[in-house]
């Protein structure tokens, strides 16, 4: 038998039973879409974490005040006491580690701003002008904080985007002075817009020195510190040393928590793959459930024409053939499923993009493959069996069933 | 050609034995017109499903053209299903979906043969049977005479030596009825054998050997010059 003949046999069969064309069609492309689908958010969620986490920069430690991890009750209690501040000195304290590159503290404070008669309550960043480096920022217009003695504080600032649109308008800013709470800074640069980081929109914020923050702030404490190791090799060592200088600045205690991204990174990971596993399990459940019905389908179907398959033997089709018949009807049929279904798949993660721009949607391919596997696997299977039942019949017993 | 000795078929109908056929002997040589008649439940179909190797015999050897045809296997067996012999059954058994050009044509796919071969073969054939305007109608479109015409014309696409009829007449009226007969019996002048299982005296009594069955045995076998 040809196999052009055996293709047009099939699409005939196709044509014969509409119901159960459509059903199985539409059994296997949900289960396919819904696997496609449900894959794409889990992992749209996942690269939207890892990204926001990419954009803090990489190969980069950061040391916060008080250690978060407790270590056993007496000392952890002891410990949580009262934590030393951290400091500027402490800060540059940690270059001497051979395995730091630059460092970056960083002071944060809300102070109303102001120019001329329009004001704003905004987040006040105090850093110095490492920061744009370990960041990687971008500048829109002027410079960053100067370099230089990092106690030093300058009345200079720098704006966020949104923050000179805010103030000024469509006038110039640069050059501008502008009041910070009761003290006057001159505007020396825009950031260009760095978007979120970490649910804080940077740019709605005001740079200024570290120094110049804490004298805003009345604090000599740091929010946090920075710090950028020379290489990713380098994270443990540069770990270590950042721990052992500050304890032996803070007279033997170890208050500090230092964290790497890419222990926070890994932990998301973690969380995300199970995240991406839980959906794919209730995505094969999809599967699983268009799979029966696929099956009662075909078992009603193939009962159905059990006369037809008698008819067939009759005819002088040997039982391969009959089987080859029923196997590329299956094929044929499961494979449009899948076809269907991963592009309705496809659409929605389109719509899903276009509804949460923020987020990309594309569904992992070992999640792409395994649900037409299993869509083809299943249709294969459900339409092949009982076809081979039928095909193992004489042909009497075949013909008289119907 | 047909050559059956002692066959036997039993079928088992709860915990009791059904006797269909109690050996029956039975030779039918080439280009012979043969009816079998006899009353409900004697074996008639029984034994054409045997001759036609849709059913196997319990016991007792089947020789085709000299051969031993019980003991082939599936492959072997289909094969001579598909080249030896033409089934005709009372319900007609067309696909529903398919035209009757393509019920016709679906042995001769089957069997392998490109397009440009199977086209002028089933012209002919619907030819034969008077069908060439109707081969583009489905089978619901088409009376119950048209059907079995349609039946007889697959049945001889693949020239079998031997067209086996169950009861070909059973679902029809008289007018068609002859009509069909009238198809079957060109097939006899053609040279083909062929097997009628007939209720039907009328049908039955113009084949040249007329076979009677009862109780799974054949118990007269008559031939007569006179007929027809
Ligand atoms: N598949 C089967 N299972 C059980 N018994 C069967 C089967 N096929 C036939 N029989 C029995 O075998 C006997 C012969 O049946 P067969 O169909 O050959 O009779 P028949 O002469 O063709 O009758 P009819 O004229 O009614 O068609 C009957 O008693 C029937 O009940
Ligand atoms: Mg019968």
């Amino acid at each position: 038998m040809k196999l052009r003949d055996i293709v047009s046999f099939s699409f005939g069969a196709f044509r014969g039973n509409r119901v159960r064309t459509a059903l199985v069609l539409v059994a296997t492309a949900i289960g396919v879409a819904a696997v496609v689908i449900l894959t794409a958010l889990g992992e749209g969620a996942r690269t939207y974490v890892t990204s926001e986490f990419a954009s803090l920069g990489s190969n980069l430690l950061i040391v916060l005040p008080g250690r978060s991890e407790t270590a056993g009750a007496g000392p952890a209690m002891f410990v949580a006491e009262t934590p030393r501040d951290l400091t500027i000195e402490d800060a540059q304290a940690l270059l001497r580690s051979p395995h730091v590159n630059r460092i970056a503290p960083l002071n944060v404070g809300s102070v109303p701003v102001s120019f001329r008669q329009r004001d704003r309550d905004v987040p006040v960043l105090g850093t110095t002008s490492e920061w744009i480096e370990i960041r990687h920022w971008t500048m829109d217009q002027g410079v960053f904080l100067p370099a230089g003695d990092p106690t030093t504080a300058n009345a200079v600032a720098v704006l966020g985007a949104k923050v000179r649109d805010e103030l000024f308008g469509s006038e110039p800013a640069l050059g501008e002075w502008i009041r910070l709470g009761d003290r006057r800074f001159r505007v020396i640069g825009i950031l260009s817009g760095q978007g979120q980081s970490i649910g804080m929109s940077m740019d709605e914020v005001v740079m200024v020195p570290v120094a110049s923050a804490q004298l805003l702030f009345n604090s000599a404490s740091l929010f946090r510190i920075f710090v950028e190791t020379r290489s990713r090799d380098d994270m443990p060592e540069a770990k270590q040393d950042v721990i052992n200088t500050i304890r032996a600045r803070h007279q033997g205690e170890e208050d500090v928590t230092v964290i790497s991204q890419d222990a926070v990174l890994a932990t998301f990971d973690k969380i995300f793959d199970a995240l991406t596993y839980t959906v794919a399990a209730i995505a094969s459940i999809s599967l699983v459930v268009s799979g029966i019905l696929i099956m009662n389908v075909m078992l009603v179907v193939v009962s159905q024409r059990t006369a037809e398959i008698g008819l067939l033997k009759a005819l002088g089709a040997p039982r391969v053939q009959i089987l080859r018949l029923f196997l590329a009807e299956a094929l044929l049929l499961s494979l449009f499923g899948a076809v269907v279904g991963l592009s309705i798949g496809a659409i929605g993660c389109i719509g899903l993009g276009q509804a949460f721009p923020a987020l990309s949607f594309e569904p992992p391919a070992w999640a792409v493959a395994a649900a037409c596997f299993v869509a083809i696997g299943t249709g294969l299977l459900f339409g092949v069996l009982p076809a081979r039942r039928a095909a193992r019949l004489d042909p009497v017993q075949a013909l008289s069933r119907r | 050609m047909i050559e059956l000795t002692r066959i036997e078929r039993n079928f088992k109908v709860g915990d009791q034995w059904v006797h269909a056929l109690r050996g029956v002997d039975l030779n039918i040589a080439r280009g012979e017109y043969v009816s079998i008649m006899g009353p409900s439940g004697s074996g008639k179909s029984t034994l054409l499903h045997i001759v036609g190797l849709l059913d196997r015999p319990d016991a007792g050897q089947y020789r085709l053209d000299g051969k031993d045809v019980t003991t082939l296997d599936e492959v072997e067996q289909a094969r001579v299903r598909r080249e030896k012999i033409g089934f005709v059954f009372q319900f007609f058994h067309l696909i529903p979906r398919l035209t009757a050009a393509e019920n016709v044509e679906l042995p001769l796919i089957l069997a392998g043969l490109e397009p440009e071969e199977r086209k002028p073969r089933v012209d002919r054939v619907l030819h034969a049977v008077g069908l060439e305007d109707r081969a583009h109608h489905r089978p619901d479109q088409l009376s119950g005479g048209q059907r079995q015409r349609v039946a007889i014309a697959r049945a001889t696409i693949m020239e079998p030596a031997v067209l086996l009829a169950d009861e070909p007449t059973g679902n029809l009226d008289r007018a068609s009825g002859t009509e069909v007969i009238g198809v079957i019996e060109s097939l006899v002048e053609r040279g083909i054998a062929v097997v009628v299982v007939t209720h039907d005296p009328f049908v039955g009594d113009r084949a040249r050997r007329q076979i009677r069955m009862e109780d799974g045995l054949i118990v007269s076998d008559t031939s007569s010059t006179a007929a027809r």
